[in-house]
């Protein structure tokens, strides 16, 4: 019946190469540069010509992993971006806008507080911590009212409030030499990213994304109002259920390895819909491709611009994102 | 021959309060069904329950024959569409996107189009008017050319019944006649059945083979427009003063509002 195999199926391939190759050489990038052995130096040992076990220890064991952190991290929340706009039909939504994000944080400092290990006790709790807020936010805007750009807001605003005093609060109460870590994981650190971490996280959130790209025609469908998705057959109950879990999930387990890294779920997405036309079977994956290569990218801005050392990747996707917001808010408001 | 929605004894309340009481009434097969009534009624509610949106555990209405519970929801997606109220339009898509949708019912999870999927869509695009704006994006469109989008995706579902929740409210009037005219070819070509809800009595009166009169959760009268836009069952129903003769056009009622300064003459009294 048909030979030839569908336009969308093509143009999801090709999108998904395109980006997938624009990660590639951003992580090419990241993992070149440096404070030392980069350059020239890097290349002549990439190319074999020369042999170098230091540099060798700084790509392998340092500098991969964090590329690696970086690009995982930046697919999940981008993809939690999109998945939230689509589902809370609210261009500004994001998993660090709506509080999530915060929530996670709340819930994995106190798993480190209670000395629990990264893995699989933060996470847990951390989970626990973003369904909480999830479940919070969902019952302050009401099913209603959460449609309105402000009332979302102001909720994720307060949350996000709450969820800083609870931190601050966990974190004067503490004489611990942790606390530094903790100030320095909150905005965002890519630094302490190791092979096996990335490796946990990596499976976790592989099945998440399978998961959501499956659910991504129903995504396109549910924009059209849950009335008229239902009567094209969409089961609005479970796919919505899932689809935030399922977020909530990858997104609680990438804030617990690496703090709060915020607007990245709000430049991508956007970005992309821009480019791209608001189809979910193309953006899906350009999500996940694009908002890895975007975090590898600020990752490496992080690492240098500053003269000495490195600062938090958060502030540079803060910087980037929160002029975007407001841009975003100001031309939905008109 | 099967009716094609059958409403049998159907009761429906909001958290205790009482939205619909013992309705009943089904439509044939190929027949254009239209549901009046004021504000409040309960005609929006009886729509959302009768396109499977609002579920209700006993009583639920019948397509053709069997009760709207137990089909599949994709089974009942390709047997009945519906156009509801107020459909969000703020995602860029495009009308030929939109209209695609449609053929979700028919396809797999991910929804991959094949060419049959393709051919329908463009049928569907040329039956409403729209093809020479497939590229466009719906949140660019006027309210008719949306609305007619809309039912262009719901004929992609392939219905033998398409619901509408007043799909020609806020349009103008060239609009409103485009809309009610597909409406009926799609009765007469397809053999669709047409339910929809109308505030407007004058088009109902045009196009409806029978009515149904909605006031306060009960049915009034149901029957062909001569029979139930009567001066003695609208005045009742509306609460005001109504002016009922026939059309110019034709064998069916029209119905004019008489605004206060008019009820004088009406009774008889000639003020000044």
């Amino acid at each position: 019946m048909n030979d030839r195999a569908p336009s969308l199926m093509r143009r999801v391939l090709a999108v998904s190469m395109l980006t997938a190759l624009i990660l590639a050489v951003s992580i090419v990038l990241g993992i070149s540069l440096g404070s030392t052995g980069a350059g020239a130096d890097f290349w002549s040992w990439a190319l074999g010509k020369s042999k170098d076990p230091v540099l060798e220890a700084i790509v392998l064991n340092i500098r991969l992993p964090r590329v690696m952190m970086a690009a995982l991290v930046g697919a999940v929340l981008s993809l939690g971006g999109l998945v939230f706009q689509a589902l809370l039909r609210n261009p500004l939504a994001e998993p660090y806008i709506l509080g999530i994000s915060g929530g996670s944080a709340v819930g994995a400092i106190i798993g480190i507080l209670m000395g629990l290990s990264r893995f699989p006790g933060v996470s847990i709790t951390a989970f626990a911590g973003s369904m909480a807020t999830l479940a919070l936010i969902l019952m302050l805007a009401s099913e209603r009212s959460i449609l309105k750009k402000d009332s979302l807001l102001l909720s994720g605003v307060m949350v996000n409030a709450f969820c800083t005093a609870v931190i601050m609060f966990l974190v004067s109460m503490t004489q611990d030499s942790r606390l530094h870590n903790i100030i320095y994981w909150l905005m965002g650190d890519l630094a302490s990213a190791d092979i096996s971490q990335v490796r946990i996280i990596g499976l976790i959130v592989l099945p998440c994304v399978a998961l959501i790209f499956g659910l991504s025609h129903a995504m396109n469908l549910l924009l059209m109002g849950k009335e008229m998705a239902r009567t094209m057959g969409v089961n609005i109950a479970v796919v919505t259920l899932t689809l935030l879990t399922v977020t909530s999930l990858m997104v609680s387990v990438t804030v617990s390895a690496c703090g709060l890294l915020g607007f990245v779920g709000l430049v991508i997405p956007h970005l992309l819909r821009l480019i791209l036309g608001p189809d979910h079977r193309v953006l899906v994956p350009a999500c996940i491709f694009g908002g890895g290569a975007y975090m590898v990218l600020c990752d490496v801005l992080a690492r240098v611009l500053p003269q000495q050392g490195e600062m938090p990747a958060g502030v540079i996707t803060a910087m980037i994102g929160a002029p975007l917001f407001v841009i975003l808010l100001k031309r939905s408001g008109s | 021959m099967i009716d094609a929605l059958t409403v049998r004894n159907l009761s429906y309340d909001y958290a205790g309060l009482p939205v619909l009481a013992d309705v009943s009434f089904s439509t044939a097969q190929g027949e254009f069904f239209i549901i009046i009534g004021p504000n409040g009624s309960g005609k929006t509610t009886l729509m959302k329950i009768m396109a499977g949106v609002l579920r209700c555990p006993d009583h639920g209405p019948l397509i053709f024959g069997k009760a709207l519970n137990r089909y599949g929801r994709k089974e009942l997606a390709r047997c009945l569409a519906f156009v509801p109220q107020s459909i969000p339009a703020d995602f860029p898509f495009t009308v030929r996107e939109v209209t695609l949708m449609g053929r979700s019912p028919h396809q797999g999870i991910l929804g991959l189009e094949r060419d049959r999927d393709m051919e329908i869509v463009e049928q569907a695009m040329d039956f409403t008017e729209m093809r020479h704006l497939a590229d466009r994006r719906i949140d660019q469109l006027s309210g008719g050319e949306r609305q007619r989008v809309f039912i262009a995706r719901a004929i992609c579902q392939e219905p033998k019944i398409m619901l509408l929740d007043e799909p020609t409210a806020s349009l103008d009037l060239s609009h409103q006649a485009r809309l009610m005219d597909l409406l009926d070819r799609l009765k007469r070509e397809r053999g669709v059945t047409v339910v929809m809800v109308s505030h407007d009595l004058n088009l109902a009166a045009m196009y409806a083979d029978r009515l149904l009169l909605l006031e306060a959760g009960k049915v009034v009268c149901i029957g062909p427009p001569d029979q139930v836009l009567t001066f003695g069952t609208l005045e009742p129903v509306y609460g005001c003063t109504l002016l009922v003769d026939v059309s110019p056009l034709g064998n069916f009622p029209r119905i004019t509002l008489v605004p206060e300064r008019f009820k004088a003459l009406d009774s008889g009294e000639v003020s000044e």
